[in-house]
């Protein structure tokens, strides 16, 4: 391709390199790519929205099943201000995130060293893996009342809910990541002079890092999903007690919200533990 | 006895693979060993031997009068996936060795300039390794056993992945790495011209056995300063690939 001439804004003509036309076209590609996600996204969004306001709207469905958004959006304010069964929305807001993060830390506090060590030992992970797959399918509402009657009905045993259904998930990508290591990359540290314990502080934990993150990513989720059931446990404030509270009179608007909520949260924390993936381990699927 | 000494090495693998068969090859120091032989003939793993990864079922290997059981400081290893750490930018991963053996940070640094230089690599020492291209991720990962102590350097098969203009770039680097460090080498390989190129020993082997030991003298050409397209269109560079080409394919039949 030859460098052609462009008219400029004052009128007179330029040579430019043909590579300068390529280059800005790389950069809009790249840039239209970001933002192509992004904006499947909102269109995925926004047609969900405009399905339920014209299902709602048009009266298919009754309001008592499906109430239509305007009105959740003014339960919203009316819950914001007012509250709902004693408590403001951000105080049941705030119950739930600190059930849920409690447990999520204890459950990284314990998950990830349990998970290391069943990953560089054998003995370690023949008595843990039984007791961790025979746990792990188990429905939290299954041992729900088992914790009641050991734990009782406070804070400790709602959070003891969430944390068992995190632990799982992150024990097990934390074991993943440890026993993937590749081979050459410890070999490589050993012949350069590391000793056991440099080969796992310098290699192992590095190498395992985005598998420990991903395995707190799912443990989140899996932790906002067990909520409701935590606060099915005499529970006066949280957004699952707000939901199951508003079941109980057929207040699905405030079911809604409620959901609407919980989803809104998890997908802000889901967002900043993403980011922080790609900051800590930036080189995840590129090498 | 300074150099590689390999006696009667057999290895054989739990699956009972017969890895290695009755090895014995005598290499001496500052020398510039390259492997050679098809796939599955038992390279790889007289490499990872000699590095002490593998434990051999009998015989022994030593290097500088010590016997290998294990990995050590005295022989560092560039694989060919490079194995380097992604956490680490590149000047960090040169210097790996010395940070796990305690030398202060200053020095690490100084010593790290000073390869990166060497290697050609000092405009991207704040890169990240995943960010490279094949040929110089493979640089790094030269440049990073050329900041241990390591008196012996083992490479397997270090340039297999690289293109032949990038591979002949490499060759020639290690080549001028080899001359100015005067460390002992062991290169695998399964390249015939590389092998030709490079070796002051060649050793060629064949399911698991060294069928032959040669002493190429076209590394000396190099060292005299022939090009390196010289050499490998000189007629008898040729006919010392054809020779160990017929060997290979014959060892296969």
């Amino acid at each position: 391709m030859s460098n052609p001439m462009i008219q400029t804004p004052d009128g007179t003509s330029k040579r430019v390199l043909a590579s300068h036309f390529s280059t800005q076209f790389m950069m809009q590609k790249k840039l239209f790519t970001r933002h192509h996600s992004l904006l499947w996204g909102a269109i995925s969004i926004l047609v969900t929205g405009a399905i339920w306001w014209a299902v709602t709207t048009l009266g298919a469905v009754p309001s008592l099943y499906l109430p239509a958004p305007d009105i959740v959006w003014k339960q919203l304010l009316k819950v914001a201000t007012e509250g709902y069964m004693s408590a403001s929305l951000w105080q049941h807001t705030f119950a739930s995130l600190g059930r849920v993060l409690i447990a999520l830390f204890a459950a990284i506090l314990i998950g990830v060293p349990i998970g290391i060590l069943m990953g560089t030992n054998r003995t370690i992970k023949a008595i843990f893996d039984p007791l961790l797959e025979f746990y792990r399918p188990i429905p939290p509402l299954a041992y729900l009342p088992l914790l009641v009657i050991w734990l009782g009905i406070g804070e400790v045993t709602k959070i003891t809910l969430i944390f068992l259904a995190i632990l799982a998930p992150i024990i097990i990508s934390t074991l993943q990541g440890i026993s993937t290591v590749s081979k050459s990359r410890q070999f490589a540290a050993l012949s350069l002079g590391a000793t056991r314990s440099q080969l796992l502080w310098h290699v192992t934990l590095p190498s395992a890092l985005p598998h420990i993150l991903i395995g707190i990513r799912i443990g989140l989720g899996v932790g906002w999903s067990t909520l409701v059931a935590a606060e099915l446990i005499a529970a006066t404030k949280g957004l699952g007690f707000m939901i199951q509270s508003a079941a109980q009179f057929l207040a699905t608007d405030i079911v809604i919200l409620g959901i609407m909520v919980i989803a809104m949260i998890a997908f802000a924390l889901e967002m900043v533990l993403r980011k922080i993936q790609t900051n800590l381990a930036p080189w995840y699927g590129k090498y | 006895m300074s150099g590689l000494a390999i006696n009667n090495l057999t290895v054989q693998y739990p699956n009972a693979t017969l890895a290695l068969d009755n090895l014995n090859l005598v290499l001496p120091e500052q020398s510039f060993c390259v492997v050679l032989g098809a796939s599955g003939c038992g390279k790889s793993t007289l490499l990872n031997t000699i590095a002490g990864f593998v434990s051999a079922t009998s015989g022994s290997v030593s290097f500088d009068g010590q016997t290998i059981t294990k990995p050590g400081i005295d022989r560092a290893v560039v694989f060919q996936d490079h194995a380097l750490f992604p956490w680490l930018n590149v000047a960090e991963n040169i210097s790996f060795a010395g940070k796990l053996a305690g030398i202060k940070p200053k020095d690490c640094e100084q010593n790290t300039q000073k390869i990166l230089q060497w290697v050609g690599l000092d405009n991207i020492a704040n890169h990240s390794v995943w960010e490279l291209s094949g040929g110089m991720q493979q640089r790094v990962g030269i440049a990073r056993v050329l900041a241990s102590k390591a008196k012996m350097l083992l490479l397997d098969e270090p340039f297999a992945a690289l293109d032949a203009f990038m591979r002949e770039s490499m060759q020639e680097l290690l080549l001028t790495i080899w001359q100015e460090s005067q460390r002992q080498i062991l290169l695998i390989s399964h390249d015939i011209e590389e092998a030709l190129f490079l070796a002051t020993d060649l050793v060629v082997m064949g399911n698991g056995k060294i069928l032959h030991h040669y002493q190429p003298k076209f590394n000396e050409h190099w060292q005299q300063g022939h090009s390196t397209r010289e050499i490998k269109s000189d007629s008898e560079f040729i006919v010392w690939r054809e020779r160990l080409f017929n060997q290979i394919v014959a060892c296969r039949a």
